[in-house]
């Protein structure tokens, strides 16, 4: 009889410890089906974050790196000029990558570092405790914008995706999102052509996956899946913002 | 014996570390150090080596992070405003027990300072680096050829403790030219494998390069465990040297530039007839504490010279122990002459008769 569904290889058996209706856990998930797929857990150095994701590296059954705030893009930089014909991928928070290590990743992103990173974006800092984040929304409140985030004292939500598309180096950058079936399908699919991409030698790959903060949104589960699909998803629109090989 | 050449500080850490079996180098450009990064983007590439300048010294240190927890030797430099932005990686890497060289070419601060030789970042490199219980394995070289010989052994100390070690100089000994004689070049396939390094979890259990402790009694277990190895690192690692301190009554305790120019004033004095020697820290951390403790029943007093307001000075008072005065001359922003490091010492001399 054919197998067609199992608990990835490339996944722990350690419980995750993330809230109910948290979506970090099913991106976990799509990262170790895809190291299965392609047959790289022994080949593959992730990098953490500091973030909701920092016990990432309990997780993942491969070889990890704990980043400092904002720098796993210059971590995952030094693993791979030291391990060129190794994999390394960096999973970062919306704090961490459009925040705090926004010269990390548009850096590695400019020089075409050959490494993959998963940008989780929830709107929100989670681990703290759901402060404003540089992606917080118009008008949403959190406990660092009680009133709803003032554009005129905040900026703008902050378009990553977007502004590292303009760059020369990146390979292949997408943003995805995992509220529905429909769309984790499509994520997978994402993140199985960035991860490529790499074995191919094509340079920086990205994918943003819109993600829910039930507990510091102060929602539901359920809720929260409609609310990144009423709210955020006109923001931040999915779709491929770059792939050279359809431009070639 | 191998031939000596003429060759500039910086350049030698260079060369010495590339003989130490280094193949990468991260940094950002800064004075009085940048012909190290310069030395390094041209004689890697010679040596299958990476050579990159980062975005910014954080982000240099970080990549320091990535490499020393993939296995390899790595080494970075700056100089002083560059060091404290690479803090935050340093404390990540003694967190995480990874071995990497880290050089300062000390300029004089604060804040933007100048670019004049400096010794003001004692304080920062032997105590307070960055957040956390951590230290510095560091070495303070006084000529070209220290710097050599230090650069080289700091690699094997960083190995051999899982630990940043490291070379302290200033700008005066950076951009020096002096004869020096380099060692037989390692090659780094020949360095012993590091099991603990993440380079993919072929075969084996996964490794994990991290400082992150949850649980109390972790959080406990890994500081102690930093700090017996700080212990041994105190008990083995020590190094010093003395200087016409047989019959000396005084004693000059000083390192790196500070010491040369000690050494001038030390002869002069003798030449007048005052006893006096120099006991010279070659680790500052771990500081010479009993080697200094051991001259208190010979020296009547201690002086202190060092191109800063005083900052070491604290370490010898606390190896002295309240037992000789220890009096202190430094200049910092200027290069003090020997003489006003005679004219110091003749006064001493007058008071001891």
């Amino acid at each position: 009889m054919k197998k067609i569904a199992s608990y990835p290889d490339s996944l722990t058996e350690k419980h995750f410890h993330y809230c109910p209706g948290c979506t970090h856990g099913t991106v976990h998930r799509l990262i170790a089906e895809i190291m299965d797929e392609l047959d790289i857990r022994e080949e593959t150095i992730g990098v953490a974050p500091v973030g909701c994701a920092v016990l990432a590296y309990e997780y993942f059954d491969c070889d990890m790196h704990e980043a400092s705030h904002g720098r796993a893009p210059a971590v995952a930089t030094g693993i791979k000029r030291v391990h060129p014909d190794k994999v390394v991928f960096t999973y970062q928070g919306d704090g961490d990558l459009a925040s705090i290590g926004t010269a990390e990743i548009v850096h590695a992103a400019n020089r075409g570092e050959n490494i993959t990173t998963v940008f989780i974006n929830n709107a929100i800092y989670g681990m703290t405790g759901g402060q404003m984040a540089p992606t917080t929304l118009e008008g949403q409140k959190t406990t660092t914008s009680p009133y709803g985030r003032n554009l005129k004292e905040a900026g703008n939500p902050i378009k990553m995706t977007e502004m590292l598309s303009a760059l020369d180096g990146p390979s292949y950058i997408a943003r995805v999102s995992v509220h529905t079936p429909k769309h984790i399908r499509k994520a997978k699919k994402a993140l199985k052509k960035a991860f490529q991409r790499q074995l191919d030698g094509r340079g920086f790959t990205l994918i943003e996956v819109l993600s829910t903060c039930p507990t510091n949104w102060g929602i539901t589960p359920k809720d929260a899946l409609n609310w990144l699909e009423e709210y955020m998803m006109p923001v931040y629109p999915l779709g491929d913002l770059k792939d050279i090989e359809e431009v070639e | 014996m191998a031939e000596r050449v003429l060759m500039k500080g910086n350049e030698a850490i260079g060369e010495a570390a590339i003989r130490a079996g280094c193949r990468y180098f991260f940094g950002y450009p800064i004075t009085p150090q940048n012909d190290i990064p310069a030395y390094m983007s041209r004689e890697l590439p010679k040596h299958d080596g990476v050579f990159l300048q980062a975005e910014s010294e954080v982000a240099a240190s970080n990549m320091v992070y990535g490499a020393a927890g993939s296995g390899a030797r790595v080494l970075t430099s700056s100089s002083s405003p560059g060091i404290s932005l690479k803090a935050e990686g340093l404390s990540y890497i003694a967190g995480a027990e990874l071995p990497c060289v880290v050089v300062n070419i000390m300029r004089c601060g604060p804040g933007l300072g100048g670019i004049q030789p400096s010794q003001g970042d004692y304080f920062q490199a032997t105590k307070g680096m960055a957040h956390g219980d951590f230290h510095l394995i560091v070495y303070a070289p006084s000529t070209v050829q220290e710097l050599v010989d230090l650069t080289y052994k700091a690699f094997d100390t960083a190995d051999r403790y899982r630990n940043p070690v490291m070379v302290l100089g200033d700008g005066m000994l950076g951009q020096m030219m002096e004869p020096v004689e380099f060692m037989e070049p390692l090659d780094p396939a020949d360095l012993p494998k590091k099991e603990w390094a993440t380079d993919g979890a072929k075969g084996r259990d996964t490794n994990v390069i991290n400082s992150l402790a949850l649980a109390p009694e972790e959080l406990e277990a890994m500081n102690k465990k930093l700090e017996n190895k700080y212990k041994k690192v105190k008990a083995n690692e020590v190094m010093h040297e003395e200087y016409r301190m047989e019959d000396a009554e005084i004693a000059v305790v000083a390192y790196g530039t500070s010491a040369r120019i000690s050494i001038k004033a030390i002869d002069m004095a003798r030449e007048r007839g005052i006893k006096v020697g120099l006991i010279r820290p070659i680790t500052l951390y771990p500081f010479p504490e009993k080697e200094v403790a051991a001259t208190c029943d010979q020296i009547k007093k201690y002086l202190t010279v060092e191109m800063s307001t005083g900052q070491m000075i604290e370490d010898v008072r606390l190896a002295v122990n309240g037992r000789r005065p220890v009096e202190f001359f430094g200049r910092l922003g200027v290069v003090f002459e020997a003489e006003e490091v005679l004219e110091r010492l003749i006064a001493m001399g007058g008071e001891i008769q």
